[in-house]
């Protein structure tokens, strides 16, 4: 790593590098007010929506006696699936020594810290008498999955956000000192609180190392466990379709491809919106691609031994439900998924064209929608295909179709993440700034100095 | 001075407790105040296992309920000494679904939920098809027990798989994990809601069902108690169901009362259960529709789609 030796030079990119990346902070202008309207809109609409679900049941979804998990299990492997990227981004190929994903670490906390929080709401969302949420604490069973799951997630929650605010606090000292009357007075003094009185000498820097090194390792074994178990809540059923050993693995590899494309397109938004070209990098695009291919490889795997091995021996009630995916009422969405989600992503991005911000971004936007149906398509098949015929019972019990709240809450769910990120950006850099202006050879101490006026 | 403060609660307390003491008995008895003076007068009364009966004013003596607590209690450890047991004879089967009507009746449930379901099967393409009843099959080996994350449904004793609606979060897992669709969901507020107010909760009934929780066949828990069949089984015109202790070796008719010995009536018959590769254990037993009583008028809904 080259180092800037002039003092002068070092203030001068130091100060370009704050500017820089607190303008997320400072920007505030009609847009922002209108986005957050929108966001505010939504998650009130959702809410309202919610509030109907609860007066009169979950009879207002679409949700019967067979069809009893519908769009809103489908949406909570989403969100848990998105979060994971949190754990390889920021964790894994820090540990691994891949340098290029550094800027990118923050964003994935992010996109982690919204995504398995929202996680955690759509479940409780989900339940017909959620006023009873504290039972599972008190009457706890630790042999349902859901308990594990419960566990897992408040874990990566927790350790998520100690992986977001721990290497944030050098960056909140900065921000304290430096700062002025560009932001309200609020925001100073929550970076004060924040930033524990940090003072910038050795010991404390070498403290925040040591606690990231630990979060970092503490992280992988957690992070591999929510979408583990999250799959076995579907493996542990002897349904087909779920019942299937590859389940946990399948899941992860899933979750990879859904969580890099979230991070690809909001770096392009927040290198569009905050002019922040020089600090997610085309290279980052292009390397995030690589990544992105990566996976989907991975993950064509998992669909190949997913529906080639079980598809070739073709046992009844497996059949009927192959059958029903390949060619039958779930046939488009399917195939829709398999092509744009995953085959069509996985050759384009071999392109070197295609790895660049917008191209990559347009091809994540793809990879993202169509990971949210192949949750739909992992969740609501199986179930309208139980082992015994449906009859007598009306035709609504048949199949599953969602209805207006459902969709209502669905938007909730994703409005509400976008608001976490967004509030995130608001309020802290979107990469830290420290760490940033270390690896560009900027000596720790110039951090800690009071700004000249 | 004290003491003297000390009196004054103990009066107070003792003024209020006096106080509750009426108030809470008054209401008890309000419904046999005049016992004697109006005789003849008929009262309409719900029964634990949701029977509503006429019966005179003169009649009713105030009951020590046993409470909500001590009820969840005895229904979660079961009748002692007892092991249930169900074979349902599919050659008597004729889809009269008395069965399904009467335990309808008997759990306050809406006509599309289902404890018992009298379904139309056909095993392969050129097999003859039959009427099955589809009860709970009370597995020893329970898939909807395990995943329960509050205990809410659980197996007891006796065997008989129960669920507890004063506890269950409404999270569905159970009816993912049932592979014999025996769990219903109550999706709206249950039929009869208004009806129902205020009734203390029979968990050995399910009654009555509440919004939001899940609902399933409990063997009629509360009938068996009283040494009565399952409401299916009674209700059943064509002999279809024995029902009985496996400890006792017996199985009773529900329609011809006549009693038989349960491992010879299995042996005899080559009984089955249910998806036995499942390895769940079933308790209800199937008799094949071997030799019927009455031909197959039904038709035969696609199997599986």
């Amino acid at each position: 790593m080259k180092r800037i030796e002039s003092a002068d030079e070092s203030r001068k990119l130091l100060d370009k590098i704050t500017f820089d990346l607190t303008r997320s902070i400072v920007k505030k202008d009609e847009l922002t007010y209108f986005w957050f309207f929108i966001l505010i809109m939504f998650v009130g609409v959702g809410l309202w929506g919610w509030g109907i679900q609860i007066n009169d049941g979950l009879g207002v979804t679409g949700m019967r006696d067979y069809v009893s998990w519908g769009m809103y299990i489908a949406n909570f492997v989403f969100f848990v699936a998105i979060s994971l990227i949190g754990f390889l981004l920021s964790s894994a190929l820090h540990l691994l020594k891949i340098h290029w994903a550094k800027p990118i670490s923050r964003v994935a906390e992010q996109v982690a810290i919204a995504g398995v929080a929202l996680a955690g709401l759509i479940i409780v969302m989900d339940m017909g008498r959620p006023e009873r949420l504290l039972n599972v604490f008190l009457h706890g069973r630790f042999a349902s999955p859901i308990i594990w799951d419960v566990t897992v997630v408040t874990t990566y929650l927790t350790i998520s956000v100690l992986l977001f605010y721990i290497p944030l606090i050098p960056d909140l000292a900065l921000l304290r000192d430096r700062l002025g009357d560009e932001v309200p007075k609020w925001k100073i003094t929550l970076y004060t609180i924040l930033a524990l009185g940090w003072k910038g000498n050795p010991m404390q820097y070498k403290t925040v190392y040591h606690a990231m090194r630990v979060l970092m390792l503490l992280i992988i074994p957690v992070g591999l466990s929510i979408h583990t178990v999250t799959s076995w809540l579907f493996a542990a059923t002897l349904r087909s379709g779920w019942d299937t050993t590859i389940l946990g693995p399948y899941f992860v590899a899933g979750a990879f491809v859904a969580g890099s494309a979230a991070v690809i397109m909001l770096m392009y938004a927040y290198r569009v919106r905050y002019g922040l070209k020089d600090y997610f990098e085309d290279i980052h695009f292009d390397y995030m691609g690589k990544l992105l291919v990566f996976v989907c490889l991975v993950y064509l795997y998992f669909n190949v031994n997913e529906f080639l091995v079980p598809g070739y021996k073709m046992k009844s009630a497996e059949g009927v439900h192959l059958k029903n995916l390949f060619a039958g009422s779930f046939s488009v969405m399917f195939w829709v998924v398999q092509v744009f989600g995953l085959i069509l992503p996985l050759v384009l991005l071999l392109i070197k064209y295609f790895r660049k911000p917008l191209p990559i971004t347009i091809i994540s936007f793809f990879v993202l929608i169509s990971s949210w149906f192949k949750r739909y398509l992992i969740v609501v098949p199986t179930m309208e295909h139980p082992f015994l015929p449906v009859q007598n019972v009306p035709e609504n019990f048949h199949t599953y179709v969602p209805t207006s709240i459902e969709i209502m809450i669905t938007l909730f769910s994703f409005f509400a993440a976008l608001t976490i990120i967004s509030v995130l950006a608001k309020l802290f850099p979107v990469i830290t700034i420290w760490e940033y202006a270390e690896d560009k050879g900027i000596d720790k101490k110039y951090l800690s100095e009071k700004p000249r006026n | 001075m004290k003491s003297n403060s000390r009196r004054k609660f103990m009066k107070t307390l003792g003024t209020s407790l006096g106080v509750a003491g009426v108030v809470g008995g008054s209401s008890i008895l309000s419904s046999c105040n005049n016992v004697e003076s109006v005789s003849g007068d008929k009262i309409q009364l719900l029964t634990s296992s949701g029977e509503l009966v006429e019966v005179d004013k003169s009649m009713l003596k105030p009951a020590d309920l046993p409470s909500l607590s001590e009820n969840q209690k005895k229904g979660r450890e079961g009748i002692p000494g007892k092991s249930w047991v169900m074979v349902i004879d599919l050659s008597k089967c004729r889809n009269a679904r008395k069965c399904m009507s009467a335990c309808q009746n008997h759990h306050q449930l809406r006509p599309e939920q289902h404890h018992i379901n009298v379904l139309q099967m056909q095993d392969a393409e050129h097999t003859a098809p039959y009427y099955m009843p589809k009860p709970c099959q009370h597995c020893d080996n329970p898939p909807c027990t395990k995943v329960c994350p509050v205990n809410a449904t659980f197996k007891r004793e006796d065997g008989i798989v129960l669920i507890d609606n004063e506890r269950c979060i409404g999270c569905r897992f159970c009816i993912a994990a049932c592979p014999y669709s025996a769990r219903v969901f109550n999706w709206f507020e249950p039929k009869d809601a208004d009806k129902y107010k205020g009734v203390t909760y029979n968990i050995e009934a399910n009654v009555p069902q509440k919004k939001g929780t899940v609902s399933k066949c409990l063997f009629s828990a509360d009938r068996l108690r009283d040494g009565k069949l399952p409401s299916c089984v009674s209700a059943c015109p064509n002999g279809v169901y024995w029902f009985g202790d496996r400890n006792e070796d017996a199985v009773t008719n529900g329609t011809t009362q006549e009693t038989t010995t349960f491992s010879t009536l299995i042996k005899d018959n080559a009984a089955y259960t249910l998806m036995e590769e499942l390895g769940t254990k079933p308790r209800v037993y199937y008799l094949p529709p071997k030799d019927r009583a009455f031909p197959f008028e039904g038709e035969i809904d696609d199997h599986h789609s």
